[in-house]
């Protein structure tokens, strides 16, 4: 059987399992379409929420980051799994004890606000919106480079395959769908790192074998990464920059990660799903198991694929000859098909010299050997897709990498759905345009509105703005500013009122954006912006990526001078307050 | 429900204190080995070598995940205790 085959059978298996799962989670009240009827397992929930959550960036792209970047990426790795901390301890609970259905409708009812209903709608909807783009693209790429189709057509397939389940199911069609493809993609994720890590240290363990010793020299894995990527003039692999302000920028860019996930709509939404405030605490738990999973195989996925990128350009080692364009690799002619591998013979010697041309200090050993060029350049996004062709692993294995990577973009991008989709017919027409609406209506508004939501996702899929890649930095800057401190100081402080929260969340979302457009350009529109969005060109020293800590911060310290001298909180309010603290009566609060 | 509110108003506030307090020791440890031993104080701990680089490297790519899974099932298994203690868990 071919490849193309395999591909197409292990794919379209997934696929119809995803539609089984569709047709028996039918959603026949509005309680099911928004929260699964809050009957779900927390194991269960956990399992779905690290699939809701790992898109197809941590699949595809964080393992291409961290090898390429080293100890500098760890901000992602702790910033993403650090953020269920605080999901588990400051909201997760306390939210569904609420009982309701959506981010934005806490907002409101705990600041007795429309206002403030309406800000957080918006701050939702830009963040899921910019985020889903992602999703819908790296979907269609998967489609086009497994499936042999173009990369429309593949959206299209994606699109229709999303409507099935989440039109129809909502979010219980949505959860346990999920549960389906964290199954799919983490086995397509580990296995082929068991192997690599078999095959050079022995271990079968990828996080262990990450600190193990390399089998061909006997030294440590990392020492023998750190010692071939510096003598080709890279920086250190695992070295730190100590500098005051790269060092801060890692803190904040870490911080903003962190608080920017546990304040993001549809990873909060799905711990309203679980049937107790207890089980939202162990649910939180559950899912950061799941998805420490991914993460803690990803570090060791990125060091073993730069090693493999390296021994197999330079066979005899780094101060050997390169090998000759002639005998690379079937893995390195398959990608370069794509585009995604690409080489030039700068000095025309038929060989493959890799090395870092941009460090001015390895300039003249390069120029003693010959070199005028680094003549490879591989795309990130390569390594987690062509691991199983780099450790020479069965077609099979192959055809389950194209399944996990679509797993991972179909199951965040219906996350995302339907936080928007929830947002629309609960937050704007039931709670403004028509508040009588009745439980069949806004059951079919909700449908309508998914519709519509995964309709907009698609042309903005076929359409990418030019800045797709750079709005992820939004999406969490603004998480991070507006939704998070909201919520928090919802349930941590009575003292916070109307007033104050709006004036908060409207502070932290435009310094933010602001910030953000100083140094993207204005509606990243390349060239407008006023400042280099490096270390040291940046307005505060902080690079866009990290702003969205500094939002928070000044939300908060707004909220409370804001709320300090305007009216204090109504008691009705602060009985609400006290209410959400405690666990007991969580049923009562259901049956809203 | 006035009767919840009651209770959560009068035996509530020690069990409010107890949760923050729970609260604050998570975060300072969840804070301490992520910002502190994986960024911050790692030039400190370089001293401490495991597998070919230090233990900061190790904290900043693998040991604060491990402790923020042992933070989030500590914290739930302290709180739904405190619950039953305080009489304030679920029916």
């Amino acid at each position: 059987m071919d490849q193309y085959t395999l591909n197409l059978l292990v794919v379209g298996a997934s696929f119809a399992l995803y539609i089984g799962i569709a047709i028996w989670a039918r959603a026949g009240t509005t309680a099911e379409f928004y929260a699964a009827g809050r009957g779900v397992h927390p194991v269960m929930n956990g399992m779905a929420t690290a699939a809701d959550w790992m898109s197809a960036a941590s699949f595809i792209s964080l393992a291409g980051i961290v090898a390429f970047a080293g100890y500098p990426a760890s901000a992602y790795l702790m910033g993403w799994t650090g953020g269920y901390v605080l999901l588990a301890l400051l909201l997760a609970p306390y939210l569904r004890k609420f009982g309701k259905f959506t981010v934005p409708e806490f907002i409101g009812d705990r600041f007795y606000s429309s206002g403030a209903r309406l800000v957080a709608v918006i701050c939702l909807i830009i963040a899921s919106t910019t985020y889903v783009i992602g999703q819908m693209t790296g979907a269609g790429v998967a489609f086009s480079r497994f499936l042999e189709v173009s990369n429309e057509t593949g959206l299209y397939i994606g699109a229709a395959i999303v409507f099935m389940y989440a039109v129809l199911g909502g979010m219980k069609g949505i959860t346990y769908t999920q549960v389906a493809q964290y199954v799919v993609l983490i086995v397509a994720y580990t296995i082929p790192a068991i192997f690599i890590s078999l095959q050079l240290t022995g271990n079968p363990l990828p996080p262990l074998g990450l600190f193990s010793d390399y089998t061909p020299t006997g030294e440590p894995l990392l020492s023998r990464l750190n010692e071939v990527v510096q003598e080709l003039g890279f920086t250190s692999y695992t070295g730190q920059d100590g500098s005051p302000l790269a060092v801060m920028n890692m803190v904040l860019f870490t911080l903003s990660l962190m608080i920017g996930t546990a304040g993001l709509p549809h990873v909060i939404i799905r711990f309203f799903t679980v049937p107790r405030v207890a089980d939202a605490r162990w649910s939180a738990g559950w899912a950061l198991v799941f998805i420490a999973l991914l993460y803690l195989t990803c570090p060791a996925v990125g060091a073993m694929a730069r090693l493999n990128i390296v021994d197999t350009i330079y066979p005899n080692g780094v101060s050997a000859e390169p090998i000759a364009y002639d005998e690379r690799p079937d893995w390195i002619r398959n990608w370069e098909v794509t585009g995604l591998i690409n080489y030039e013979d700068k000095n025309g010697d038929g060989r493959i010299e890799y090395y870092n041309e941009a460090n001015p200090a390895f300039a003249e050993a390069a120029a003693a050997r010959g070199w005028e060029g680094n003549e490879l350049t591989v795309n990130n996004d390569i390594l987690v897709l062509a691991n199983p062709e780099i450790a020479q692993l069965p077609g099979w294995v192959i055809a389950l990498i194209a399944a996990g990577g679509l797993a991972a973009a179909l199951s965040t991008a219906a996350g995302l759905l339907l936080a928007i989709s929830s947002a629309v017919s609960h937050d704007l027409i039931k709670a403004s345009i028509n508040p009588n609406i009745s439980e069949k209506g806004e059951l079919l508004a909700a449908r309508i509105s998914m519709a519509v939501a995964i309709a907009v996702a698609t042309w903005l899929g076929l359409n990418p703005p030019g800045f797709a890649a750079q709005t992820v930095a939004l999406a969490f800057g603004i998480a991070a500013a507006t939704i998070f401190p909201a919520l928090m100081m919802g349930i941590f402080s009575t003292r916070i009122n109307n007033s104050g929260a709006v004036a908060g969340m409207l502070t932290g979302l435009i310094f933010t954006v602001v910030y953000i457009f100083l140094h993207k350009g204005w509606f990243f529109i390349p060239g407008t912006n006023q400042f280099e969005d490096t270390l040291t060109g940046s307005l505060l020293g902080i690079q866009s990526t990290a702003i969205g800590a500094v939002g928070a911060i000044l939300n908060f310290i707004v909220a409370f001078i804001v709320a300090r001298s305007t009216s204090p909180t109504p008691e009705h309010i602060k009985e609400l307050v006290e209410s959400v603290r405690v666990p007991r009566g969580a049923g009562a609060a259901t049956a809203h | 429900m006035a009767d919840t509110h009651t209770r959560a108003r009068t035996d509530g506030s020690g069990y409010w204190k107890a949760n923050l307090r729970l609260i604050y020791i998570c975060l300072a440890i969840w804070a301490l080995v992520s910002f502190g031993f994986g960024i911050l104080l790692r030039p400190l701990l370089s001293g401490i070598r495991i597998g070919g680089t230090d233990l900061g490297f190790w904290f900043a790519q693998q040991g604060s995940i491990l402790v923020f899974l042992a933070l989030i099932f500590f914290y739930a298994w302290r709180m739904n205790k405190l619950d039953r203690d305080f009489g304030v868990e679920e029916e």
